[in-house]
Protein backbone atom coordinates (compact mmCIF):
# COMPACT_ATOMS: atom_id res chain seq x y z
CA UNK A 1 0.00 0.00 0.00
CA UNK A 2 1.52 3.69 -1.30
CA UNK A 3 1.31 6.45 1.08
CA UNK A 4 -0.81 9.20 -0.64
CA UNK A 5 1.54 12.26 -0.79
CA UNK A 6 -1.42 14.80 -2.75
CA UNK A 7 -5.26 14.66 -2.43
CA UNK A 8 -8.15 16.14 -4.47
CA UNK A 9 -11.05 16.17 -2.76
CA UNK A 10 -14.30 17.11 -4.73
CA UNK A 11 -11.83 19.71 -6.56
CA UNK A 12 -12.97 22.50 -8.62
CA UNK A 13 -11.46 25.43 -10.78
CA UNK A 14 -12.78 28.17 -12.38
CA UNK A 15 -11.58 30.51 -15.06
CA UNK A 16 -14.15 33.60 -13.97
CA UNK A 17 -17.33 31.81 -15.04
CA UNK A 18 -16.00 28.88 -17.40
CA UNK A 19 -15.75 25.55 -15.10
CA UNK A 20 -11.87 23.86 -15.89
CA UNK A 21 -12.02 21.17 -13.51
CA UNK A 22 -15.38 18.99 -12.48
CA UNK A 23 -15.30 17.78 -8.76
CA UNK A 24 -11.59 16.43 -8.94
CA UNK A 25 -11.07 12.95 -6.80
CA UNK A 26 -7.59 11.92 -6.94
CA UNK A 27 -5.36 10.38 -4.42
CA UNK A 28 -1.14 10.62 -6.05
CA UNK A 29 1.05 8.28 -4.36
CA UNK A 30 4.67 9.06 -2.68
CA UNK A 31 7.88 8.53 -4.49
CA UNK A 32 5.79 7.24 -7.55
CA UNK A 33 5.44 8.69 -10.88
CA UNK A 34 2.04 10.06 -12.07
CA UNK A 35 0.97 10.71 -15.49
CA UNK A 36 -1.94 12.97 -16.73
CA UNK A 37 -3.05 11.77 -20.11
CA UNK A 38 -6.02 13.25 -22.46
CA UNK A 39 -7.26 15.19 -25.09
CA UNK A 40 -5.88 19.00 -25.85
CA UNK A 41 -7.64 20.93 -23.14
CA UNK A 42 -8.78 18.88 -21.04
CA UNK A 43 -7.59 20.57 -18.18
CA UNK A 44 -4.29 18.37 -17.54
CA UNK A 45 -2.04 21.66 -17.50
CA UNK A 46 -5.02 22.93 -15.09
CA UNK A 47 -5.18 20.10 -12.20
CA UNK A 48 -1.20 19.92 -12.45
CA UNK A 49 -1.10 23.73 -11.26
CA UNK A 50 -3.45 23.64 -8.63
CA UNK A 51 -0.69 21.46 -6.64
CA UNK A 52 1.33 24.64 -6.23
CA UNK A 53 -1.16 27.33 -6.54
CA UNK A 54 0.22 28.49 -9.97
CA UNK A 55 -3.40 29.14 -11.56
CA UNK A 56 -3.86 31.66 -8.89
CA UNK A 57 -1.42 34.44 -10.82
CA UNK A 58 -3.97 33.58 -13.45
CA UNK A 59 -6.75 36.81 -12.74
CA UNK A 60 -10.55 35.62 -12.07
CA UNK A 61 -9.49 31.85 -10.66
CA UNK A 62 -11.62 30.61 -8.39
CA UNK A 63 -11.77 27.37 -6.93
CA UNK A 64 -14.06 24.44 -4.30
CA UNK A 65 -13.49 21.40 -2.52
CA UNK A 66 -9.53 21.14 -1.60
CA UNK A 67 -6.29 20.01 -2.25
CA UNK A 68 -4.16 18.19 0.72
CA UNK A 69 -0.60 17.77 0.71
CA UNK A 70 0.83 15.39 3.40
CA UNK A 71 -3.07 15.65 4.97
CA UNK A 72 -2.37 19.19 4.84
CA UNK A 73 -5.16 22.09 3.26
CA UNK A 74 -2.93 23.42 0.69
CA UNK A 75 -4.50 26.66 0.44
CA UNK A 76 -4.33 27.63 4.17
CA UNK A 77 -0.60 26.90 3.67
CA UNK A 78 1.47 29.72 2.90
CA UNK A 79 1.93 30.10 -0.50
CA UNK A 80 5.95 30.60 -0.55
CA UNK A 81 6.60 27.35 1.89
CA UNK A 82 4.13 25.23 -0.16
CA UNK A 83 5.85 26.03 -3.31
CA UNK A 84 9.29 25.53 -1.85
CA UNK A 85 7.64 21.95 -1.17
CA UNK A 86 5.76 21.47 -4.65
CA UNK A 87 8.13 22.36 -7.16
CA UNK A 88 7.22 22.75 -11.07
CA UNK A 89 9.41 22.11 -14.17
CA UNK A 90 7.34 23.79 -17.34
CA UNK A 91 7.24 22.38 -21.06
CA UNK A 92 10.00 24.70 -22.59
CA UNK A 93 13.18 25.07 -20.59
CA UNK A 94 13.33 28.24 -19.15
CA UNK A 95 16.38 28.68 -17.38
CA UNK A 96 17.04 32.27 -16.27
CA UNK A 97 19.68 34.55 -18.00
CA UNK A 98 21.94 33.93 -15.35
CA UNK A 99 25.41 31.30 -15.10
CA UNK A 100 24.13 28.06 -14.69
CA UNK A 101 25.42 28.41 -10.49
CA UNK A 102 23.04 31.22 -10.01
CA UNK A 103 20.20 29.25 -11.90
CA UNK A 104 20.78 26.54 -9.34
CA UNK A 105 21.74 28.41 -6.25
CA UNK A 106 18.82 31.01 -7.20
CA UNK A 107 16.16 29.17 -4.92
CA UNK A 108 18.55 28.00 -1.99
CA UNK A 109 19.37 31.87 -1.98
CA UNK A 110 15.63 32.95 -1.76
CA UNK A 111 14.99 30.79 0.61
CA UNK A 112 18.00 32.02 2.90
CA UNK A 113 20.99 30.01 2.42
CA UNK A 114 23.95 32.59 2.21
CA UNK A 115 27.35 30.55 2.87
CA UNK A 116 28.81 30.41 -0.74
CA UNK A 117 30.36 26.39 0.31
CA UNK A 118 26.67 25.47 1.29
CA UNK A 119 25.80 26.70 -1.97
CA UNK A 120 28.40 25.05 -3.90
CA UNK A 121 27.11 21.88 -2.24
CA UNK A 122 24.11 21.98 -3.06
CA UNK A 123 24.67 23.10 -6.55
CA UNK A 124 26.84 20.15 -7.18
CA UNK A 125 24.00 17.41 -5.43
CA UNK A 126 21.33 18.96 -7.64
CA UNK A 127 22.70 18.33 -10.56
CA UNK A 128 24.06 15.11 -10.09
CA UNK A 129 20.79 14.25 -9.26
CA UNK A 130 19.43 15.79 -12.59
CA UNK A 131 22.19 13.97 -14.07
CA UNK A 132 24.16 17.38 -15.67
CA UNK A 133 26.84 18.12 -13.79
CA UNK A 134 29.44 15.86 -15.34
CA UNK A 135 28.44 17.79 -18.48
CA UNK A 136 28.76 21.18 -16.70
CA UNK A 137 31.11 20.86 -13.78
CA UNK A 138 33.74 22.64 -15.51
CA UNK A 139 31.71 26.06 -16.72
CA UNK A 140 29.08 26.73 -13.64
CA UNK A 141 30.11 30.34 -14.63
CA UNK A 142 28.84 30.19 -18.02
CA UNK A 143 25.26 31.72 -18.55
CA UNK A 144 22.60 29.10 -18.82
CA UNK A 145 21.34 30.66 -22.45
CA UNK A 146 24.06 28.73 -24.03
CA UNK A 147 23.50 25.28 -23.30
CA UNK A 148 21.23 23.13 -25.41
CA UNK A 149 17.53 22.72 -25.02
CA UNK A 150 17.27 19.35 -23.24
CA UNK A 151 20.41 20.85 -20.77
CA UNK A 152 18.40 23.54 -19.93
CA UNK A 153 15.60 21.30 -19.38
CA UNK A 154 17.79 19.18 -16.69
CA UNK A 155 19.13 22.37 -15.67
CA UNK A 156 15.49 23.54 -14.65
CA UNK A 157 15.25 20.06 -13.02
CA UNK A 158 18.31 20.66 -11.05
CA UNK A 159 17.25 23.77 -9.94
CA UNK A 160 13.76 22.71 -8.92
CA UNK A 161 15.53 19.88 -6.82
CA UNK A 162 17.52 22.33 -5.24
CA UNK A 163 15.24 23.98 -2.91
CA UNK A 164 14.88 20.17 -1.90
CA UNK A 165 11.26 19.93 -2.78
CA UNK A 166 8.62 16.65 -1.67
CA UNK A 167 6.59 16.34 -4.80
CA UNK A 168 8.13 17.49 -8.63
CA UNK A 169 5.55 18.53 -11.31
CA UNK A 170 6.61 18.88 -15.03
CA UNK A 171 4.02 19.54 -17.60
CA UNK A 172 4.84 17.92 -21.03
CA UNK A 173 8.71 18.68 -20.23
CA UNK A 174 10.00 16.64 -22.94
CA UNK A 175 7.60 18.07 -25.62
CA UNK A 176 10.00 20.92 -26.59
CA UNK A 177 13.33 18.28 -27.38
CA UNK A 178 14.47 16.06 -29.38
CA UNK A 179 14.30 12.00 -28.81
CA UNK A 180 17.87 11.69 -27.33
CA UNK A 181 17.31 14.39 -24.61
CA UNK A 182 13.50 13.22 -24.32
CA UNK A 183 15.08 9.62 -23.07
CA UNK A 184 17.34 11.63 -20.77
CA UNK A 185 14.71 12.93 -19.17
CA UNK A 186 12.62 9.51 -18.80
CA UNK A 187 15.55 7.92 -16.94
CA UNK A 188 15.94 11.13 -15.35
CA UNK A 189 12.28 11.06 -13.80
CA UNK A 190 12.77 7.12 -13.13
CA UNK A 191 15.99 7.76 -11.22
CA UNK A 192 14.42 10.40 -9.17
CA UNK A 193 11.63 9.18 -7.48
CA UNK A 194 13.24 7.41 -5.05
CA UNK A 195 13.28 10.72 -3.55
CA UNK A 196 10.19 12.57 -4.91
CA UNK A 197 6.81 12.38 -5.94
CA UNK A 198 6.62 13.03 -9.96
CA UNK A 199 3.66 14.53 -11.40
CA UNK A 200 3.76 14.39 -15.17
CA UNK A 201 1.62 15.48 -17.92
CA UNK A 202 2.10 14.17 -21.71
CA UNK A 203 0.64 14.19 -24.73
CA UNK A 204 2.82 11.22 -25.80
CA UNK A 205 0.98 7.77 -24.43
CA UNK A 206 4.25 5.61 -24.94
CA UNK A 207 5.90 7.78 -22.64
CA UNK A 208 3.29 7.50 -20.32
CA UNK A 209 3.50 3.65 -20.16
CA UNK A 210 7.41 3.67 -20.15
CA UNK A 211 7.55 5.83 -17.30
CA UNK A 212 4.72 6.55 -15.03
CA UNK A 213 3.68 4.02 -12.24
CA UNK A 214 0.04 5.00 -11.90
CA UNK A 215 -1.82 6.85 -14.56
CA UNK A 216 -5.10 9.31 -15.00
CA UNK A 217 -6.96 9.69 -17.90
CA UNK A 218 -8.62 13.45 -17.87
CA UNK A 219 -11.53 14.23 -20.65
CA UNK A 220 -13.91 17.03 -21.03
CA UNK A 221 -17.61 16.50 -20.03
CA UNK A 222 -20.94 18.39 -22.10
CA UNK A 223 -19.97 21.64 -20.30
CA UNK A 224 -16.09 21.16 -21.55
CA UNK A 225 -15.42 21.07 -18.17
CA UNK A 226 -12.42 18.47 -17.58
CA UNK A 227 -13.60 15.06 -15.45
CA UNK A 228 -11.01 12.45 -14.13
CA UNK A 229 -12.26 9.43 -16.03
CA UNK A 230 -10.08 6.79 -14.85
CA UNK A 231 -7.34 6.75 -12.35
CA UNK A 232 -5.10 3.60 -11.66
CA UNK A 233 -1.64 1.45 -11.83
CA UNK A 234 -0.67 2.56 -15.62
CA UNK A 235 -0.22 -1.06 -16.91
CA UNK A 236 -3.96 -1.46 -15.71
CA UNK A 237 -4.91 1.69 -17.87
CA UNK A 238 -3.50 0.73 -20.14
CA UNK A 239 -3.82 -3.21 -20.65
CA UNK A 240 -7.60 -3.40 -19.28
CA UNK A 241 -9.65 0.31 -18.65
CA UNK A 242 -12.81 0.00 -17.11
CA UNK A 243 -14.40 2.80 -19.22
CA UNK A 244 -14.71 2.63 -22.61
CA UNK A 245 -13.72 6.09 -23.15
CA UNK A 246 -10.00 4.91 -21.76
CA UNK A 247 -9.92 2.66 -23.89
CA UNK A 248 -10.51 4.66 -27.11
CA UNK A 249 -8.45 7.41 -26.40
CA UNK A 250 -5.46 5.04 -25.76
CA UNK A 251 -6.11 3.16 -28.66
CA UNK A 252 -6.21 6.22 -30.56
CA UNK A 253 -9.83 6.34 -31.41
CA UNK A 254 -10.20 9.97 -30.41
CA UNK A 255 -8.36 12.84 -29.26
CA UNK B 1 2.65 46.84 -63.42
CA UNK B 2 2.57 46.27 -59.87
CA UNK B 3 6.33 45.95 -59.54
CA UNK B 4 6.42 49.77 -61.01
CA UNK B 5 4.23 50.98 -58.52
CA UNK B 6 6.51 48.97 -55.73
CA UNK B 7 9.42 50.82 -57.13
CA UNK B 8 8.14 53.79 -57.52
CA UNK B 9 7.37 54.16 -54.29
CA UNK B 10 10.50 52.68 -52.92
CA UNK B 11 12.39 55.26 -54.87
CA UNK B 12 10.01 58.00 -52.82
CA UNK B 13 10.97 56.85 -49.25
CA UNK B 14 14.39 56.21 -50.21
CA UNK B 15 14.54 59.84 -51.14
CA UNK B 16 12.97 61.24 -48.47
CA UNK B 17 15.56 58.87 -46.29
CA UNK B 18 18.29 60.50 -47.97
CA UNK B 19 17.11 63.90 -47.22
CA UNK B 20 16.49 63.75 -44.12
CA UNK B 21 19.75 62.95 -43.39
CA UNK B 22 21.26 65.39 -45.43
CA UNK B 23 19.02 68.19 -43.75
CA UNK B 24 20.04 66.45 -40.53
CA UNK B 25 24.30 66.41 -41.55
CA UNK B 26 24.24 70.27 -42.79
CA UNK B 27 22.37 71.73 -39.51
CA UNK B 28 24.72 69.26 -37.44
CA UNK B 29 27.38 70.62 -40.17
CA UNK B 30 26.83 73.81 -40.51
CA UNK B 31 26.51 74.67 -36.55
CA UNK B 32 29.55 72.47 -35.79
CA UNK B 33 31.63 73.91 -38.54
CA UNK B 34 30.59 77.55 -37.83
CA UNK B 35 30.87 77.22 -34.00
CA UNK B 36 33.82 75.56 -34.07
CA UNK B 37 36.28 78.12 -35.83
CA UNK B 38 35.69 80.21 -32.41
CA UNK B 39 35.91 77.53 -29.48
CA UNK B 40 39.20 77.94 -28.01
CA UNK B 41 40.35 76.35 -24.52
CA UNK B 42 39.43 79.84 -22.85
CA UNK B 43 35.70 79.05 -24.29
CA UNK B 44 35.61 75.91 -21.65
CA UNK B 45 37.34 77.47 -18.53
CA UNK B 46 35.80 80.79 -18.19
CA UNK B 47 32.53 81.84 -17.52
CA UNK B 48 30.15 84.73 -19.02
CA UNK B 49 30.73 87.71 -18.21
CA UNK B 50 27.83 89.24 -19.87
CA UNK B 51 27.67 92.29 -21.46
CA UNK B 52 25.81 93.21 -25.36
CA UNK B 53 28.85 91.72 -26.65
CA UNK B 54 28.20 88.44 -24.48
CA UNK B 55 32.29 88.27 -23.06
CA UNK B 56 33.62 85.16 -21.61
CA UNK B 57 32.98 81.33 -21.79
CA UNK B 58 30.21 78.81 -21.37
CA UNK B 59 32.24 77.32 -17.69
CA UNK B 60 29.38 78.01 -15.46
CA UNK B 61 26.52 77.06 -18.20
CA UNK B 62 28.67 73.64 -18.30
CA UNK B 63 28.20 73.09 -14.52
CA UNK B 64 24.70 74.32 -14.25
CA UNK B 65 23.76 71.89 -16.68
CA UNK B 66 25.39 69.06 -15.35
CA UNK B 67 23.50 70.27 -11.35
CA UNK B 68 20.69 69.89 -13.30
CA UNK B 69 20.78 66.76 -15.19
CA UNK B 70 21.75 65.29 -12.06
CA UNK B 71 19.38 66.82 -9.86
CA UNK B 72 16.51 66.06 -12.55
CA UNK B 73 17.97 62.41 -12.70
CA UNK B 74 17.78 61.91 -9.16
CA UNK B 75 14.14 63.05 -8.76
CA UNK B 76 12.36 61.68 -11.82
CA UNK B 77 14.65 57.90 -12.02
CA UNK B 78 13.27 56.30 -9.02
CA UNK B 79 9.54 57.70 -9.38
CA UNK B 80 9.55 57.01 -13.36
CA UNK B 81 11.45 53.83 -13.14
CA UNK B 82 9.20 52.76 -9.75
CA UNK B 83 5.66 53.47 -11.37
CA UNK B 84 6.97 51.30 -14.81
CA UNK B 85 7.54 48.47 -12.21
CA UNK B 86 4.56 49.17 -10.37
CA UNK B 87 1.97 49.02 -13.43
CA UNK B 88 4.05 45.85 -15.45
CA UNK B 89 4.78 43.91 -12.20
CA UNK B 90 1.95 44.87 -9.97
CA UNK B 91 -0.95 46.33 -11.12
CA UNK B 92 -1.47 44.30 -14.67
CA UNK B 93 -1.31 40.87 -12.08
CA UNK B 94 -4.15 42.34 -10.28
CA UNK B 95 -7.06 40.98 -10.06
CA UNK B 96 -9.10 43.66 -8.97
CA UNK B 97 -11.53 45.51 -11.99
CA UNK B 98 -11.09 49.15 -10.21
CA UNK B 99 -7.11 48.42 -9.91
CA UNK B 100 -7.54 47.55 -13.78
CA UNK B 101 -9.54 50.92 -14.04
CA UNK B 102 -7.39 52.94 -12.03
CA UNK B 103 -4.14 51.82 -14.20
CA UNK B 104 -5.42 51.97 -17.58
CA UNK B 105 -6.22 56.23 -16.57
CA UNK B 106 -2.36 56.22 -15.37
CA UNK B 107 -1.52 54.60 -18.47
CA UNK B 108 -3.83 57.06 -20.63
CA UNK B 109 -2.29 60.36 -18.65
CA UNK B 110 1.19 59.05 -19.05
CA UNK B 111 0.59 58.82 -23.11
CA UNK B 112 -0.69 62.11 -22.89
CA UNK B 113 1.64 64.09 -20.68
CA UNK B 114 4.70 62.18 -22.78
CA UNK B 115 3.14 64.32 -26.06
CA UNK B 116 2.70 67.65 -24.44
CA UNK B 117 4.93 70.23 -25.21
CA UNK B 118 7.53 71.29 -23.02
CA UNK B 119 6.37 75.17 -22.08
CA UNK B 120 3.70 73.29 -20.97
CA UNK B 121 5.38 71.74 -17.74
CA UNK B 122 7.32 75.10 -17.99
CA UNK B 123 4.22 77.01 -16.66
CA UNK B 124 3.45 74.24 -14.62
CA UNK B 125 6.45 74.30 -12.79
CA UNK B 126 6.63 78.06 -12.73
CA UNK B 127 2.94 78.22 -11.22
CA UNK B 128 3.97 75.00 -8.34
CA UNK B 129 7.62 75.41 -7.71
CA UNK B 130 8.64 79.22 -8.60
CA UNK B 131 5.25 81.01 -7.02
CA UNK B 132 3.09 78.63 -4.88
CA UNK B 133 5.99 76.49 -3.36
CA UNK B 134 8.07 79.74 -3.37
CA UNK B 135 11.09 78.32 -4.99
CA UNK B 136 11.97 80.92 -6.69
CA UNK B 137 13.79 80.72 -10.62
CA UNK B 138 15.92 77.78 -9.08
CA UNK B 139 17.84 74.55 -9.98
CA UNK B 140 15.33 73.33 -7.16
CA UNK B 141 12.38 74.35 -9.41
CA UNK B 142 13.82 73.80 -12.71
CA UNK B 143 14.67 70.22 -11.88
CA UNK B 144 11.21 69.77 -10.23
CA UNK B 145 9.73 70.70 -13.71
CA UNK B 146 12.32 68.74 -15.65
CA UNK B 147 11.32 65.99 -13.75
CA UNK B 148 7.78 66.29 -14.58
CA UNK B 149 8.93 66.29 -18.53
CA UNK B 150 10.72 63.58 -18.50
CA UNK B 151 8.82 60.96 -15.71
CA UNK B 152 6.45 59.99 -18.84
CA UNK B 153 9.42 59.25 -21.17
CA UNK B 154 10.97 56.96 -18.11
CA UNK B 155 7.71 55.19 -17.28
CA UNK B 156 7.03 54.34 -21.16
CA UNK B 157 10.70 53.06 -21.71
CA UNK B 158 10.47 51.23 -18.22
CA UNK B 159 7.17 49.53 -19.08
CA UNK B 160 8.50 48.10 -23.12
CA UNK B 161 11.76 46.92 -21.06
CA UNK B 162 9.92 45.23 -18.54
CA UNK B 163 7.05 43.54 -21.05
CA UNK B 164 9.87 42.40 -23.22
CA UNK B 165 11.05 39.65 -20.37
CA UNK B 166 9.52 36.73 -21.12
CA UNK B 167 6.82 35.73 -18.40
CA UNK B 168 8.54 31.94 -18.58
CA UNK B 169 11.49 33.93 -16.20
CA UNK B 170 8.51 35.38 -13.87
CA UNK B 171 6.90 31.97 -13.80
CA UNK B 172 10.28 29.98 -13.02
CA UNK B 173 11.06 32.31 -10.24
CA UNK B 174 7.65 32.41 -8.32
CA UNK B 175 7.60 28.57 -8.42
CA UNK B 176 10.28 28.08 -6.72
CA UNK B 177 8.66 30.26 -4.16
CA UNK B 178 9.86 33.38 -4.27
CA UNK B 179 7.89 36.88 -3.57
CA UNK B 180 7.07 39.01 -6.73
CA UNK B 181 9.50 41.66 -4.78
CA UNK B 182 12.08 38.74 -5.17
CA UNK B 183 11.11 38.21 -8.44
CA UNK B 184 10.97 41.46 -9.70
CA UNK B 185 13.90 42.25 -8.38
CA UNK B 186 16.80 39.62 -8.83
CA UNK B 187 15.16 37.54 -12.29
CA UNK B 188 13.15 40.52 -14.52
CA UNK B 189 15.19 44.03 -13.64
CA UNK B 190 18.55 42.68 -15.12
CA UNK B 191 17.26 41.66 -18.64
CA UNK B 192 15.09 44.73 -18.16
CA UNK B 193 18.66 47.34 -17.32
CA UNK B 194 19.70 48.09 -20.29
CA UNK B 195 16.38 49.20 -21.84
CA UNK B 196 15.56 50.69 -18.45
CA UNK B 197 19.21 52.98 -18.74
CA UNK B 198 18.13 53.84 -22.65
CA UNK B 199 15.17 55.58 -20.98
CA UNK B 200 16.82 57.70 -18.61
CA UNK B 201 19.93 58.49 -21.07
CA UNK B 202 16.79 59.48 -23.63
CA UNK B 203 15.22 61.82 -20.43
CA UNK B 204 18.98 63.10 -19.76
CA UNK B 205 19.13 63.99 -23.34
CA UNK B 206 15.94 65.96 -23.04
CA UNK B 207 17.30 68.01 -20.32
CA UNK B 208 20.07 69.05 -21.72
CA UNK B 209 18.11 70.41 -24.77
CA UNK B 210 15.28 71.80 -23.48
CA UNK B 211 15.08 75.62 -23.37
CA UNK B 212 11.67 77.11 -22.64
CA UNK B 213 10.62 74.91 -19.36
CA UNK B 214 14.13 76.01 -17.68
CA UNK B 215 13.56 79.83 -19.38
CA UNK B 216 10.04 80.05 -16.99
CA UNK B 217 11.76 78.18 -14.09
CA UNK B 218 15.35 78.58 -13.84
CA UNK B 219 15.76 81.87 -14.56
CA UNK B 220 18.97 82.94 -16.60
CA UNK B 221 21.84 83.72 -13.91
CA UNK B 222 24.90 83.32 -15.90
CA UNK B 223 26.41 82.89 -12.48
CA UNK B 224 27.61 78.98 -11.42
CA UNK B 225 24.47 78.11 -8.86
CA UNK B 226 26.00 77.69 -5.31
CA UNK B 227 22.94 76.05 -3.81
CA UNK B 228 19.60 74.01 -4.82
CA UNK B 229 17.91 78.03 -4.86
CA UNK B 230 20.14 79.81 -6.88
CA UNK B 231 19.20 79.84 -10.49
CA UNK B 232 21.52 79.56 -13.29
CA UNK B 233 21.55 79.17 -17.07
CA UNK B 234 21.99 75.36 -18.35
CA UNK B 235 24.19 75.47 -21.82
CA UNK B 236 20.60 75.33 -24.25
CA UNK B 237 19.57 78.80 -22.19
CA UNK B 238 22.54 80.29 -23.29
CA UNK B 239 22.63 79.85 -26.28
CA UNK B 240 19.04 81.15 -26.42
CA UNK B 241 20.24 84.06 -24.67
CA UNK B 242 23.20 85.21 -26.66
CA UNK B 243 21.58 84.83 -29.77
CA UNK B 244 18.36 86.99 -28.42
CA UNK B 245 19.95 89.59 -25.91
CA UNK B 246 23.67 89.96 -26.91
CA UNK B 247 25.64 90.56 -30.24
CA UNK B 248 27.55 87.22 -29.92
CA UNK B 249 26.05 85.27 -32.37
CA UNK B 250 29.23 83.58 -33.01
CA UNK B 251 29.19 82.32 -29.25
CA UNK B 252 25.84 81.38 -29.44
CA UNK B 253 27.00 79.13 -32.33
CA UNK B 254 30.19 77.64 -30.49
CA UNK B 255 27.90 76.58 -27.61
CA UNK B 256 25.36 75.16 -30.23
CA UNK B 257 28.11 73.26 -31.70
CA UNK B 258 29.21 71.85 -28.37
CA UNK B 259 25.49 71.20 -27.60
CA UNK B 260 25.12 69.08 -31.09
CA UNK B 261 28.41 66.61 -30.36
CA UNK B 262 27.32 66.23 -26.57
CA UNK B 263 23.53 65.21 -28.12
CA UNK B 264 25.10 63.26 -30.79
CA UNK B 265 26.78 61.44 -28.44
CA UNK B 266 24.02 61.10 -26.14
CA UNK B 267 22.02 59.18 -28.83
CA UNK B 268 25.67 56.77 -29.60
CA UNK B 269 25.57 55.79 -26.18
CA UNK B 270 21.85 54.72 -26.42
CA UNK B 271 22.77 52.88 -30.07
CA UNK B 272 25.53 50.88 -28.34
CA UNK B 273 23.06 50.24 -25.02
CA UNK B 274 19.87 49.02 -27.33
CA UNK B 275 22.63 46.78 -29.19
CA UNK B 276 23.75 45.28 -26.18
CA UNK B 277 19.99 44.18 -25.38
CA UNK B 278 19.75 42.49 -28.28
CA UNK B 279 22.32 40.70 -28.21
CA UNK B 280 21.10 39.60 -24.94
CA UNK B 281 18.07 38.92 -26.09
CA UNK B 282 19.63 36.05 -28.57
N1 LIG C 1 -5.70 31.40 -18.41
C1 LIG C 1 -6.86 30.84 -18.80
N2 LIG C 1 -7.98 31.58 -18.85
C2 LIG C 1 -9.16 31.03 -19.26
N3 LIG C 1 -9.31 29.75 -19.63
C3 LIG C 1 -8.22 28.96 -19.60
C4 LIG C 1 -6.94 29.47 -19.19
N4 LIG C 1 -6.03 28.46 -19.26
C5 LIG C 1 -6.73 27.37 -19.71
N5 LIG C 1 -8.03 27.67 -19.91
C6 LIG C 1 -9.07 26.74 -20.36
O1 LIG C 1 -9.15 25.68 -19.46
C7 LIG C 1 -9.31 24.44 -20.13
C8 LIG C 1 -8.19 23.51 -19.74
O2 LIG C 1 -6.96 24.04 -20.18
P1 LIG C 1 -5.58 23.31 -19.88
O3 LIG C 1 -4.50 24.20 -20.36
O4 LIG C 1 -5.54 22.90 -18.46
O5 LIG C 1 -5.70 22.02 -20.80
P2 LIG C 1 -4.62 20.91 -21.14
O6 LIG C 1 -5.28 19.61 -20.89
O7 LIG C 1 -3.35 21.18 -20.43
O8 LIG C 1 -4.44 21.11 -22.70
P3 LIG C 1 -3.12 20.87 -23.59
O9 LIG C 1 -2.99 19.40 -23.68
O10 LIG C 1 -3.46 21.50 -24.88
O11 LIG C 1 -1.99 21.52 -22.89
C9 LIG C 1 -9.32 24.78 -21.63
O12 LIG C 1 -10.67 24.83 -22.04
C10 LIG C 1 -8.69 26.12 -21.70
O13 LIG C 1 -9.22 26.86 -22.77
MG1 LIG D 1 -1.34 21.76 -21.07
Amino acid sequence: MDQIRLKTLDYSLFYGEFRALNRINLEIPSNRITAFIGPSGCGKSTLLRSFNRMNELIPGVRTEGSVQLDGGDIFREDVVSLRKRVGMVFQKPNPFPKSIFDNVAYGPRIHGVRNRSRLAEIAEESLSRAALWDEVKDQLHKSAMALSGGQQQRLCIARAIAVKPEVILMDEPASALDPVATVKIEELMNSLKKNYTIVIVTHNMQQAARVSDFTAFLLTDENRAGNVIEFGPTDRIFTSPTDRRTEDYITGRFG
Amino acid sequence: MRKFTQSMFFSVFWLTGIAAVLVMLSVAGYVVVKGFSRITPDFFTTSPRGGLSGEGGILSTIITTVYLVLLTLAVATPLGVGAGIYLVEYADQSRSPLAARITSAARFGVETLAGVPSIIFGLFGYALFVTALKLGFSLASASLAGACLIIPVIIRTTEEALKSVPDSYREGSLALGASRWETVWKVVLPPAFPGITTGIVLGAGRIVSETAIFFVTLGGSYRTPSSLMSGGRSMALHVYYLAMETRAFDKAMATAAVLVVLVVVMNLSINMISRRISRNAR
